[in-house]
């Protein structure tokens, strides 16, 4: 789509544009091009000398089992957020959806969370799972479970996954809600008048005619479980007990702030980088065309 | 009842058809009541944790450390809420949180104003205005899509670091407005204005800044309310790039200062960090809320 009408002046757009532009060379293109750069670097243990080590930083990073652990807990754990806040989500919008009287309202009701910032949803979180302080957590320690997120791995996991989700619920419910409302009357009436059940017209009719909006949600879930939940991890857990819950992102953190590692770090941003291109292809390549029943 | 084969007077079948909708009536309403329970404790579970937070802040900090959870309100309100505002968490941070919520407030705003400012006027750019290199800057914009910070730590933090803007507002904010999402939607939208009132404007007169300025932005205002409730959110939110670029207490946003105050958990004041949370999440929360009509349409024309 192109204007037809347009303004002659040659200066005045760059002159509109620098703001933006300047920004994103200085603090985008430069540190990408630098982590490209930087990823084919090694620096001695006291960064005195730099030399020029090809692939090894990503040789290295791979042939590290503790890498590649991290990419299968990035795996199930963001898999399990997107599923877990989906499916809640999803449940929710369908009895919202169903005609009753102040289906606004809980509209309101559920929306709310959205606007809390991860970390804070997992500093909520700490007073239901801690062994200690939570509710859920002393209460499971004083009925004889050992509960306790901070040394066992997969509970730890757990407590991640569900502060995550809990929080992207209120997304997904609006994006399904309005997909639901956005599904003629006259063909859940069709079903009805054939004699399908409330569950097989669900199956059969609404979930199809959903599915653009649950792929979209699964991308945007996906993205946001493998890059926003940051500060879930480090609020909650730090990436532990024993690495349980260091995802990719928290290793590239630990590696780049903490461990001041240049070209390990890097070599892990450029999987990052590589990672995110892969994922906004898909979501293009989909979403564009629409994904249809 | 019962009736033989054969005709149904007619009484007794309108009778038995509204037996039949009465019948239909009260199951819907059961159905009805179902819903709504199933609903209710769906919000109720949903808050629960926003519930515990919210009662425990009104305990003092033994309660809490014996891990008694209260879920009724206690009386140490006002005190918590006053310890926490002024003086924060005398044990572990020592930074109070009014001081906290002011840097968060200061980024959240100038992020939000920042980054709708510099869309508006690229977007402008590309759109109403032909000159060489319009879709390289396009994309060079578009592209940073690809490029969130979570991919880039070591590499930003270094750039910030060189150019002396750890522990600024400056290096809090300014890497952080520019912002692909705002400037594709402001296009969208740009696209949708009728040429017809450009060539009006351009026979009137008027220059592009005075277009801009007299039709654009006031034809804008719905947009820029919807992204100013995102991005408000998105800035007052931030985890990682404070904590990549602060590492005093001077520009320590809210989110970053609770987690530093919960700390090793040996010594936290917990009752404090309920307040806290709280009022961390006040803030975000209220503009979602009292702007929740923009709220919804910002995040549906975000991502388109």
């Amino acid at each position: 789509m192109r204007k037809k009408v347009i303004f002659p002046q040659v200066g005045l757009p760059y002159l509109l544009l620098l703001p933006q532009l300047a920004i994103t060379f200085v603090f985008f293109f430069l540190p990408a091009a630098q982590a490209i750069w930087f990823s084919f670097l090694r620096q001695d243990a006291f960064g005195i000398r730099t030399e020029f080590v090809g692939l090894e930083n990503f040789v290295e990073l791979f042939a590290d089992p503790l890498y590649r652990d991290s990419i299968w807990i990035t795996f199930v754990f963001s898999l399990s957020v997107a599923a877990l806040a989906m499916s809640v989500a999803l449940g929710l919008a369908v009895l919202a959806d169903r005609h009753i009287r102040g289906a606004a309202a809980y509209k309101t009701l559920l929306i709310w969370p959205y606007a809390i910032a991860p970390a804070v949803a997992a500093v909520l979180w700490i007073f239901i799972f801690h062994p200690q302080v939570g509710l859920l957590g002393r209460f499971l320690n004083g009925i004889g479970v050992a509960w306790d997120y901070k040394l066992n791995g997969t509970q730890a996991l757990i407590a991640v996954i569900v502060a995550s989700a809990w929080k992207q619920v209120s997304y997904n419910f609006l994006f399904f809600l309005a997909g639901l409302q956005s599904i003629p009357r006259s063909v859940l009436e069709a079903a009805a008048i054939d004699g399908a059940s409330p569950a097989r017209r669900f199956w059969t009719v609404v979930f199809p005619l959903l599915s653009p909006t649950t792929f979209f949600l699964l991308v945007i879930n996906l993205t946001y479980a493998f890059f926003d939940t940051f500060g879930v991890i480090d609020a909650l857990t730090k990436g532990g007990p024993a690495k349980a819950t260091t995802t990719l992102i928290y290793r590239a953190y630990i590696d780049g702030r903490v461990n001041l590692d240049l070209g390990s770090s890097s070599a892990q941003s450029v999987v990052l980088m590589l990672a995110v291109i892969a994922l906004t292809a898909v979501q293009f390549r989909f979403i564009e065309r629409k994904v249809h029943y | 009842m019962m009736h033989g084969p054969g005709v149904i007077p007619r009484a007794e079948a309108i009778a038995r058809a509204e037996t039949a909708a009465e019948r239909a009536d009260t199951a819907r309403r059961r159905a009805d009541w179902l819903t709504h329970a199933i609903l209710i404790l769906g919000v109720a579970l949903f808050a629960l944790p926003i519930w515990i937070v919210l009662m425990g802040s009104t305990h003092d900090v033994a309660t809490i450390s014996r891990g008694e959870v209260p879920l009724l309100p206690g009386p140490y309100a006002l005190e918590n809420y006053w310890a926490a505002w002024t003086e924060g968490s005398a044990r572990t941070t020592r930074v109070p949180v009014s001081a906290m919520m002011l840097n968060s407030f200061v980024m959240a705003m100038l992020i939000a104003v920042g980054k709708i400012v510099i869309s508006i006027l690229s977007a402008y750019a590309v759109v109403f205005f032909s000159f060489p290199g319009r879709m390289l800057a396009f994309w060079a914009i578009f592209i940073t899509l690809m490029l969130p910070v979570e991919v880039r730590i070591f590499p930003t933090f270094k750039v910030v670091s060189d150019l002396g803007m750890i522990n600024t507002y400056a290096g809090l904010i300014v890497p952080l407005i520019a912002s692909a999402t705002a400037t594709l939607l402001f296009r969208q939208f740009f696209l949708t204005i009728p040429d017809e009132l450009v060539e009006a404007a351009k026979i009137d007169g008027a220059g592009p800044m005075r277009f801009f300025k007299d039709v654009v932005v006031p034809l804008s205002t719905t947009n820029m309310a919807a992204l100013f409730v995102i991005l408000f959110v998105y800035g007052w939110n931030q985890y990682l790039w404070p904590l990549l670029i602060t590492t005093t207490g001077d520009v320590e946003t809210i989110v970053i200062g609770i987690v530093r105050m919960i700390g090793s958990e040996a010594d936290t004041d917990w009752h404090l960090v309920m307040a806290t949370t709280v009022l961390a999440l006040l803030p975000p929360v209220a503009v979602v809320i009292l702007m929740q009509r923009w709220f919804v349409k910002g995040l549906v024309e975000t991502e388109k």
